[in-house]
């Protein structure tokens, strides 16, 4: 039996009687970071890494949740389990579960470059390495982020010439706390959606230095939403909310945006190939730099992914989770995902 | 800090501008990306001000689907890619599946070109080196690509590889061209629709001879810009007022095209501005019978002793390059005429309908001969009347009626007021879908191509796909069934578990022994999904046939 078992309730470790992103209620469930996919609604003991657990708190409310330091090793019914940085958005962690010898690592979701937010990815020696491949083909190649963030800035000062809000869709958690640094830069004022804002009260009441926003609320001087840098969730495209900004242009802030049918598909004036996810090369990256000697590729483009791993050498199967419900993994949320967005008060 | 972002900004944007490919592949990028169509017009008028005559006019060519000849096929253009990049050729495959689209795909794939030459070749430098290379070899093909790909950004790649396999479908409209050069030119669009109409060779003609008045003289194949309707409802029909100013014919099914007879020669163009006078032999007949000067505007559509044959059968002769005697014979053709947009080489257009018809009506009853149809008016005293002969149409072999104003101008393009479409419902069966496949464009890494079956017993029997009919959000559900209940695999296609019941709508039905079914549908789509419905409460396969017995001969 191995150590990690791919269960109906999700990755099960048997000798240690836990779960880890548990898709089913369970007693005790491992969090790799707090993406509603990953982090779900009904188990009793939760252990993520500590900042992963006050916007688990924001999310799910009360429970039994239990933080742990990056690095920082534990041990639950003698396996030893600790939290590596995943780089993917606050909290994230790869969780390293090691028994008797047997090392696997579980690196839920995961980006191999340094945003300077979320932590810096580091790769973890083991046997057995779980990967996503959310973005699992060579199609998927980011620019260098400070590049991104170039054209979001000269997209800003072409819109305020002519006159133009702009507003950048991006998730409420993650996405926003990234763009804050490089949009503070051209714009004094940054203006947030309700979701948005919860999101950021919830991190910066927990100790995280974020720069300053404002939330948008019907008391909003009119003068502050013309020509307006607005960050907001993907809810509020096409709605009433967006129309206040006007004139205003669409930018969208999504891993998806490198095919120009998705930017289209979306009506949208702009999109930037932002994402919080590893692109192609990053995975593959991640994948040799464990030392694996077997992969298992998950939620993306796995079957793609895992037969180009093994074809390099590296033995790699696919295997079906139920991981990839957020914003950055479906070419289009799902209701789910829609739903965990905290509706704006108005 | 701002300042120089802006500066950076516009010296970048003046420099793309400014220089050949780069700038038409700017123009595309700039159109491709706005959802407005005022900043497309500006884009279009700005590059007509900075581009060079030559490039204008493969601009032209190109927006209004006159490309050069392909010279290199999707398998070699895939192959080199795959040269450059070290990736498996299934790992190309794949790639390609989800993005829906070639050019692009290649693109994406191409490792990053970082030093870009400061000086970037015009347009129609490449156009004019992709068609030297129909007389090259298949060394000198892939040498000039890969050398070319060297020396472009990735919007460059893309709109280089979009002019090799064509599709050229970005998000600009002809309609839009015009009237950016009308507004470039100060001209009226109907003006410079016309002059940009028919057969010129874009490799040749210069940029002012192909807008001027009198190359316009000199050219007797020219066609008119064919005026179109928009579709009506029969709710509205009380608003086109008094049923006495309006004219009623049958609405065909088959090609829209021109017949002109000028300078002792024949010419037959479709809606599409093509010439397509070779491949109707029949109307040769004409020649002799018609006056000089004249251009008529009607169907083209197979029939026998004036009754209309399914559009099937045209189909079977429309591809072909050569045509068998046999063809002529199992699908004959007949010329439906039903306006006069030129006589005695002068242009009629603006004259009123009824003037215009009158003249029509002599013209064809003079000729005499049976290849050459009026198509009838249809006479009515109300629109109640009118409603009730509707309910014939598929029995006249036509689609519902068309309603012209008696005093109305040809006019150019699709216009509303004066003529309109009253088009029949379609035929509807439920169907199951049980395969998925991504689509393209702004469907891309989205299953929306979906191929539905009926029952046969036990079986489910594939008749049809379509691509149609659903919004946004219905697709995105859609595309999360296929997800979950389909096996990754690879290649495209998914098996889905059949238990999405959705109803097919199409326009006709013909019997075929090239589909599992036996049957053929007309513009089958999609026009609603039945989520009221099991999989074992859909349409069968006899049910099917018994369409095809009624509809289908």
């Amino acid at each position: 039996m191995p150590l990690i078992e791919f269960s109906e309730k999700g990755l099960y470790c048997r000798a240690g009687g836990f779960y880890i992103d548990p898709w089913r209620p369970v007693d005790r469930a491992l969090i790799t970071h707090a993406h509603s996919d990953h982090a779900r609604w009904g188990s009793k003991y939760y252990l993520a890494q500590h900042d992963s657990i006050p916007i688990m708190q924001a999310r799910l409310g009360p429970n039994h949740y239990q933080g742990v330091n990056y690095g920082e090793t534990i041990f639950i019914n003698g396996v030893r389990v600790s939290f590596h940085p995943a780089g993917h958005i606050i909290g994230s962690a790869q969780i390293r579960v090691e028994y008797e010898g047997e090392v696997w690592v579980l690196s839920g979701d995961y980006k191999t470059e340094n945003d300077g937010v979320s932590g810096a990815f580091e790769p973890v020696p083991c046997q057995h390495f779980v990967t996503e491949s959310t973005f699992g083909l060579p199609i998927y190649k980011w620019k260098p982020q400070a590049e991104i963030y170039r054209s979001m800035q000269e997209w800003i000062l072409k819109n305020q010439s002519s006159g133009k809000s702009s507003i950048f869709i991006a998730y409420s958690l993650g996405k926003a706390q990234r763009l804050l640094q490089p949009l503070s830069e051209v714009s004094e004022r940054i203006l947030v959606h309700g979701a948005v804002y919860n999101m950021h009260m919830a991190l910066v009441n927990a100790g995280h230095k974020l720069p300053p926003v404002e939330r948008v609320t019907p008391d909003t001087p009119k003068e502050h939403l013309k020509g307006a840098v607005v960050i907001a969730p993907s809810s509020a495209e096409g709605t009433s909310w967006i129309r206040r900004f006007s004139p205003h242009a669409v930018g969208i802030c999504s891993g998806w945006m490198m095919v120009r049918g998705n930017t289209r598909r979306k009506n949208a004036d702009a999109g930037f190939a932002l994402s919080d996810h590893a692109d192609w090369d990053g995975l593959i990256e991640a994948c040799k730099a464990t030392g694996a000697e077997n992969v298992y590729a998950t939620h993306g483009f796995q079957a793609a992914f895992s037969r180009y791993l093994t074809e390099q050498g590296i033995q790699a199967r696919e295997v079906i989770t139920e991981f990839g419900n957020d914003e950055d993994a479906g070419p289009t949320p799902t209701e789910e995902e829609e739903a965990q967005i905290v509706p704006d008060a108005e | 800090m701002q300042n120089e972002v802006v500066n950076d900004t516009k010296q970048r944007a003046q420099d793309a501008a400014t220089q050949g490919f780069r700038a038409f592949a700017d123009l595309v990028l700039r159109i491709g990306s706005s959802t407005k169509t005022n900043e497309k017009l500006d884009a279009l008028v700005q590059y007509f001000y900075e581009a060079d005559d030559k490039d204008k006019v493969w601009m032209i060519a190109i927006f209004s689907g006159r490309r050069p000849k392909r010279v290199v096929n999707s398998t070699q253009l895939a192959t080199w890619a795959v040269e450059l990049t070290n990736l498996p050729f299934w790992l190309f495959e794949e790639s390609y599946h989800t993005v829906g689209d070639l050019a692009e795909t290649i693109a994406l794939l191409l490792p990053e070109n970082t030093q870009l030459p400061a000086h970037a070749e015009p347009l129609h430098h490449y156009i004019e080196q992709l068609k030297n290379l129909e007389k090259e070899s298949e060394d000198a093909r892939h040498s000039f690509i890969l050398a070319s790909w060297q020396q472009m950004s990735f919007n460059e790649r893309f709109v280089f590889n979009k002019l090799i396999t064509g599709g050229f479908r970005i998000g600009v409209s002809q309609k839009l061209m015009v009237n950016a050069l009308a507004k470039t030119l100060q001209a009226e669009p109907s003006v410079i629709a016309h002059r940009i109409s028919g057969n010129w060779d874009p490799s040749t003609i210069p940029f002012t001879e192909l807008l001027s008045a009198e190359a316009q003289a000199n050219d007797f194949s020219k066609p008119y810009p064919f005026y179109l309707a928009y579709a009506i409802e029969e709710p509205e029909l009380e608003k086109l007022g008094a049923p006495s100013e309006w004219q009623a014919e049958w609405k065909w099914d088959g090609i829209r095209g021109q017949l002109i007879k000028r300078n002792g020669d024949l010419f037959v163009w479709s809606r599409g501005e093509e010439l397509m006078t070779e491949k109707f032999p029949e109307y040769a007949a004409l020649l002799n019978l018609l006056p000089d000067g004249v251009v008529l505007d009607g169907e083209i559509i197979p029939s026998v002793d004036g009754k209309p044959l399914p559009f099937a059968l045209l189909q079977t002769r429309i591809g072909r390059k050569n045509i068998t005697r046999k063809q002529l014979q199992e699908a004959p053709i007949s010329f439906f005429a039903y306006d006069l947009l030129e006589f005695g080489g002068e242009d009629w257009r603006t004259r009123p309908l009824s003037e215009r018809r009158e003249k029509l009506d002599a013209i064809v009853r003079a000729a005499q001969h049976p290849i050459l149809l009026l198509s009838e008016r249809v006479p009515f005293e109300s629109w109640n009347e009118l409603a009730e002969l509707r309910q014939g149409s598929r029995d006249m072999g036509a689609e519902g009626f068309m309603l012209k104003n008696l005093s109305s101008a040809y006019q150019v393009g699709r216009k509303r007021g004066d003529w309109w479409k009253w088009k029949i419902d379609p035929l509807t069966i439920d169907a199951v879908m049980i395969y998925a496949q991504k689509g393209a464009g702004r469907r891309s890494n989205l299953y929306t191509d979906y191929t539905f079956a009926v029952r046969d017993g036990e079986k489910l029997v594939p008749f049809t796909k379509a691509y149609s009919g659903l919004t946004d959000k219905e697709f995105a559900q859609v595309d999360a069934f296929v997800k979950r209940n389909s096996l990754e695999k690879f290649g495209p296609v998914r098996t889905v578990k059949p238990e999405l019941v959705f109803e097919i709508a199409f326009e006709g039905i013909a019997a075929s022994n090239r589909h599992k079914s036996g049957v053929a549908l007309r513009f089958p789509r999609i026009s609603r999904w039945r989520q009221d419905k099991k999989a074992d409460e859909i349409n069968t396969l006899e049910e099917l046939k018994q369409l095809l017995e009624l509809y289908g001969k």
